[in-house]
């Protein structure tokens, strides 16, 4: 009768941790369209999957009162569960207690279970709803912060990693969601900035609201920090589940492989790609006429819009794709558009997932602006990524492939294993107008009629150059291809470079362009 | 998303037909530095202005004391002149880049 009184008590010690804040601070959580940490993540895992850990532990901190204060499970909650029988670790910080604030052992639950997420290879996910640094903590908050931040970097590329921005997350706490993987954010849920609106007012006189600070759109559009933006917290959580279904599970083992699913007919690969080069489509289609059940999984849809990147599959298994997209900006690369692209093949290539790409750009944004900005060392990041990535490389050249930007965009040059040209393909050192001008400016200035012979000259040079036979000359290009057979050859070239292996010279570690 | 007009951009001579992002239509023109002009170089609060109109300074004459991210910042002159305006008064608070005093 011992054991039963025993139980009786963990179960109502159980049930008070499981209540967070409490009840009247739980009403307020659910007031402002936010679940409870534990809800959050149920709704993340599997159906009784979840298994929390360290619901008892409690903070011993004396100043300030806190010596008379109980929070419990300190704050966060910890666990391990699945997402589509794939094994996970999460954290979640549970706002209803002290405001999620991070004090020394809530942040040694969170480094207790992303070491288990290291030292296990599975995938880890953390949820941040927190007000920032328990200050009555002091230093010891911040060196939980730092305790986090080194393991984010130590498991950099070894497991995928998630943050799920689900209320403030400011200050030092915003730098652990920067170095994982990908972050999602819901519209008027997720906060995130450096210093507040109040700081920012204080010191240098300017005014502006949380929301157009460091709300969801803005990071999703501006600051390019976030990579999935969600209406609502469930929309978020099932983005969070396709997102997963895509990875796998760390950098040693492939993505599960499902059913393979032909493109939907919907998708006339014929009809997408217009041939007059300066006119704009939707490179998205190309993509989904190609990717197996024209299922195309798009990250950062509303940032650098002129650079597409997101994952499919082909032949069941997970590709990247990346895109020039004529529809935004002419395609061109410029700072934002050349760091998205190659954040993402660097992400690739750590977890061995083939990339696709599929090129069709003017080249590089002139502009001041640009300049300044760094284009230079920016846009070497693409060269970088490209020429480090080991996965199968294949690229596709639709239409106009000008000058550098045909050397970034997975050329031959950094080591594609096969470059397909469709038969619109311009692949030249420049377009036909801006090339005329310059080879045969003697010829149109002295002539006595300038814009006819500039005209006759752009013919001709457009007539010689503007096709993908002369690179296709050169071996530059393995296959000049029509386009109902693209989806066939790059299924061949994923099947063929399977078991793809180049040995690279030995480093520590490169230095890219950061 | 919304759906925006597409415009013409012109690369290499060649115009496209495309939709423009906000960052590129939002850019700033350039415009070259004025030597002569004390700028802001980041928001604050004028606490002193050490000349008078009428003035004449030497190159790395302090004119102005900018209480800015808890410092007071001593703005020199990059020129030697002739101090032709002044904008501001102890206590104004300025935008970055707003011009403060103007040597000629």
């Amino acid at each position: 009768m011992a054991l039963e009184r025993k139980i009786r008590e963990l179960k109502e010690k159980r049930e008070k941790m499981l209540l967070g804040g409490g009840e009247e601070a739980i009403g307020k959580q659910k007031a402002m369209g936010k679940n409870t940490a534990r809800e959050r993540i149920m709704a993340i895992l599997d159906d009784d999957t979840f298994n929390e850990y360290d619901m008892f532990v409690e903070h011993d901190a004396r100043d300030f009162g806190m010596d008379k204060k109980h929070l419990p499970s300190d704050g966060v909650v910890i666990g391990t569960g699945t997402v589509h029988g794939n094994p996970v670790a999460i954290f979640a910080q549970d706002f209803t207690v002290a405001g999620g604030s991070l004090g020394l052992m809530h942040s040694r639950k969170i480094t207790k279970i992303m070491d288990h997420a290291l030292q296990m290879r599975i995938p880890l996910i953390g949820i941040n709803d927190s007000g920032g640094a328990r200050i009555q903590e002091g230093v010891n908050s911040l060196a939980g912060y730092g305790e986090i931040f080194f393991r984010n970097t130590i498991s950099s590329g070894v497991i995928p990693q998630i943050s799920v921005i689900l209320g403030p997350c400011a200050g030092g706490a915003v730098y652990s969601p920067a170095l994982t993987d990908f972050v999602f954010v819901v519209e008027n849920i997720s906060k995130m900035f450096i210093t507040g609106p109040e700081v920012i007012k204080t010191v240098l006189g300017e005014e502006i609201s949380m929301e157009a600070l460091g709300g969801a759109r803005v990071h999703c559009e501006v600051s390019g920090n976030a990579h999935f933006f969600a209406m609502s917290e469930d929309e978020c959580f099932s983005q969070i589940k396709r997102l997963i279904s895509f990875l796998p599970r760390n950098n040693q083992v492939r993505a599960a492989v499902i059913e393979t699913l032909p493109p939907k007919s919907t998708y006339d690969i014929n009809k997408i790609v217009p041939g007059d080069p300066t006119l704009p489509y939707d490179v998205r289609e190309v993509i989904r006429a190609v990717v197996d059940d024209s299922d195309f999984f798009e990250i950062q849809e509303m940032y650098a819009r002129n650079m597409v990147i997101g994952f499919g599959r082909m032949g069941g298994r997970t590709a990247g794709f990346v895109a020039n997209q004529p529809m935004e900006m002419a395609g061109v690369l410029d700072v934002d558009s050349s760091d998205k692209a190659a954040r993402f093949i660097r992400y690739c290539d750590a977890f061995s997932i083939p990339l696709i790409t599929f090129v069709d750009l003017p080249g590089y944004l002139p502009g001041v602006d640009q300049e300044h900005a760094g284009v230079i060392r920016h846009g070497a990041k693409v060269l970088y990524a490209y020429s480090e990535a080991t996965v199968p490389k294949l690229t596709v050249i639709l239409r106009k492939a000008y000058g550098g930007g045909y050397i970034a965009m997975s050329s031959r040059h950094l080591r594609a294993d096969f470059v397909f040209a469709w038969p619109t393909a311009e692949i030249a050192v420049m377009g036909p107008e801006g090339a005329a001008n310059i080879i045969f400016r003697k010829e149109i200035t002295t002539a006595a009629n300038p814009d006819e012979v500039r005209r006759q000259k752009v013919e001709e040079y457009k007539e010689k150059f503007a096709n993908p036979y002369v690179a296709a000359s050169r071996g530059y290009v393995d296959a000049v291809i029509e386009p109902s057979e693209t989806r066939r050859l790059l299924l061949h070239g994923l099947e063929v470079s399977e078991n793809k292996d180049i040995q690279m010279p030995w480093k520590k570690h490169g230095i890219p362009p950061f | 998303m919304e759906k925006k007009e597409t415009e013409k951009l012109t690369i290499d001579q060649t115009q496209y037909t495309t939709r423009l992002s906000s960052r590129f239509a939002g850019r700033k023109q350039y415009a070259p530095p004025v030597p002569g002009r004390i700028c802001s170089f980041i928001p604050g609060t004028v606490v002193e202005v050490l000349v008078s109109e009428g003035d004449t300074v030497n190159e790395g004459d302090d004119i102005v004391i900018l209480d800015a991210m808890k410092m007071k910042n001593r703005l020199k002159s990059h020129i030697a002149g002739r101090v032709a305006s002044i904008n501001v008064k102890p206590g104004d608070r300025v935008t970055k880049g707003a011009v403060m005093v103007e040597i000629v």
